[in-house]
């Protein structure tokens, strides 16, 4: 077999590979742009931006525990105004995919974030942040509401031509309902899964080990939950599937999208080896090549139940 | 900046629980300035997942040292590498100390393994300036003195130096420095930063804060390791990249 073609496809968007960067986890790319070539990446997803700057949590906002981490950052980030001037002008030159993840505290400052953002160029898709664990507003609020994703979905639809992604949490009964409503609202693809819901304690203090007292979870220990849901949802919708959860070497990759995922996104692997993603392409290839699949998208949803 | 996988020439115990180790690193001793720091995964498996943070503590040639407690998982692991292990280290990172400043006497100011980010400062003062090392510890079991110049000591029970916290020392001695141009430097626990900062700011002196915080990453991105800013309430520095060393008027201890 001469070549792989590593492409895949989310809805009208196509990637040169699967493998992107995770939201919160790249920044807006010129810290981790030290350390890996950026434009090799299939798509970075920048920190989730606001309409206003937010200071986010107060310290201390991360703990490790058993192969993963917990975090409550609190959507820290410098508002949709200082983005554009600021770190846009970065992400044009740096030649990757650029998906912005939009978080809110309302549906109309969703919808405002998006019609602001829509007409940059660099920005070739939005993420909507329904999901996140750490905030007061918005974030989980809508996350546990599938009336409100949908709501959120369709307006910020309206809002722009450019792919729409909705990223679920897991920290809900049924993320199907999630996904199906956002299929049905007109998302171009969901990412799952978001952090879950966990918490440490000092056993001499007696006192969280996180200010917010509950963080999110990430990092190796949730990836069969991810992969779990990753797979639910690709059992019961048909738009594609972003799988994040816990991805921390090529062999995760493939399991992901033979368990449904289109493309997938690292996390927390970044904080340790921001060269990681670039790293696992040539053994997608070698994979690839041993068990004579030519196009790499052909492993999606490629399961034997 | 970089990732290196660097070999570990050399590993010194320093005292009980204490250790110092010398490691290969051409491009990281290229590179570092003191007061900069290196993030170091001690293991190749998931555990423990993140790197840790280390001061560098000096830089010889191609050879890079570090100084560390025996604290946590982390630590122990690193404690437990012998000579010709490899280290996957990310460095160099962070600010560093201003010490091109007009002063003519160093004050430093360490409080347990905080004194492991001076010997690199020292050996890169000029000659023809005064040092002085204000070195607190609990016992005399934690008081490291490696590579440190006109020590002076304090521990909490009196077992070495006098008896109290390394800023009782230091004002019992205010005599050795007072009148001269003096720049202090410090690290240690939060609760002796805190003092200091107060009595640096109280004296007008000019004083550098070395400080410690939890940290995923180590440059940039996770926004884990904030701190307050004292000149705007609006936003937090990261220490990884604003820091770690603050003057003693950025920041909220």
């Amino acid at each position: 077999m001469s070549k792989v073609d590593l492409s895949v496809k989310l809805g009208k968007l196509e990637l040169k590979n699967p493998i992107m960067f995770a939201s919160g986890t790249v920044g807006y790319g010129n810290e981790i742009s030290k350390f890996t070539d950026l434009s090799k990446i299939g798509a970075i997803v920048t920190k989730s931006v606001s309409l206003k700057p937010r200071k986010g949590n107060p310290p201390q906002r991360i703990f490790e525990t058993a192969s993963g981490m917990l975090n409550a950052i609190g959507l820290a980030n410098v508002g949709v105004e200082a983005f554009i001037k600021e770190k846009i002008p970065f992400l044009e030159e740096v030649k990757s995919t650029v998906i912005c993840n939009i978080a809110a505290s309302t549906i109309e400052e969703y919808v405002e974030c998006t019609k602001i953002l829509t007409n940059e160029s660099t920005i070739k898709g939005f993420e909507i942040n329904v999901s996140c664990p750490n905030v007061k507003e918005g974030g989980l609020q809508f996350g546990n509401d599938v009336n409100a994703v949908g709501r959120i979905t369709e307006k910020v639809r309206a809002a722009t031509d450019k792919p729409v992604i909705i990223k679920l949490s897991p920290n809900n009964s049924n993320i199907v309902e999630f996904a199906k409503t956002a299929e049905k609202e007109g998302a171009d693809a969901v990412s799952a899964i978001n952090t879950l819901v966990g918490t440490a304690f000092d056993i001499y203090t007696r006192k969280p080990k996180i200010k917010n007292i509950t963080g999110g979870l990430s990092g190796p220990a949730i990836k069969p939950v991810a992969l779990a849901k990753v797979l639910d949802i690709s059992r019961n919708v048909d738009i594609p599937i972003i799988g994040i959860g816990g991805i921390s070497s090529w062999k995760d990759v493939i399991e992901f999208m033979i368990a449904g995922a289109s493309a997938v996104q690292l996390g927390t692997i970044n904080f340790v080896n921001p060269n990681a993603g670039i790293e696992m392409l040539d053994e997608l290839v070698s994979y690839c090549k041993e068990n004579q699949i030519e196009k790499l998208s052909d492993l999606t949803a490629s399961y034997v139940l | 900046m970089i990732k290196e996988i660097a070999k570990l020439e050399e590993k010194i115990r320093l005292n009980e629980n204490t250790y110092l180790i010398k490691v290969l690193s051409s491009k990281i001793a290229e590179e570092g300035v003191p007061g900069q720091f290196c993030n170091i995964k001690v293991s190749e498996s998931n555990f423990p997942l993140l790197r840790r943070p280390f001061s560098i503590s000096n830089i010889e040639d191609e050879f890079v040292f570090f100084m560390f407690d025996v604290q946590g998982e982390g630590t122990k692991i690193l404690s437990q590498k012998e000579s010709g292990d490899e280290l996957d280290i990310l460095g160099p990172l962070g600010n560093g100390f201003g010490f091109d400043d007009d002063f003519d006497t160093a004050v430093i100011v360490a409080g347990g393994i905080g004194v492991a980010a001076f010997p690199f400062l020292i050996d890169n003062i000029p000659d023809e300036k005064e040092v002085y090392s204000f070195i607190g510890g609990r016992t005399d079991k934690h008081v490291i003195t490696n590579g440190m110049e006109n020590i002076l000591i304090s521990t909490d029970d009196g077992s070495l130096g006098i008896k109290g916290n390394v800023i009782d020392l230091l004002k019992r001695n205010e005599n050795l420095f007072e009148g001269k141009k003096i720049k202090m430097f410090a690290c240690g626990p939060n609760p002796m930063l805190k003092a200091l900062q107060s009595y640096a700011i109280e004296k007008k002196y000019n004083c550098e804060l070395s400080i410690e915080c939890a940290m995923a990453c180590g440059f940039g991105i996770c926004q884990g390791c904030v701190v307050e800013d004292k000149e705007n309430e609006d936003k937090f520095k990261l220490v990884c990249v604003d820091g770690p060393v603050f003057d003693v008027e950025e920041i909220e201890l």
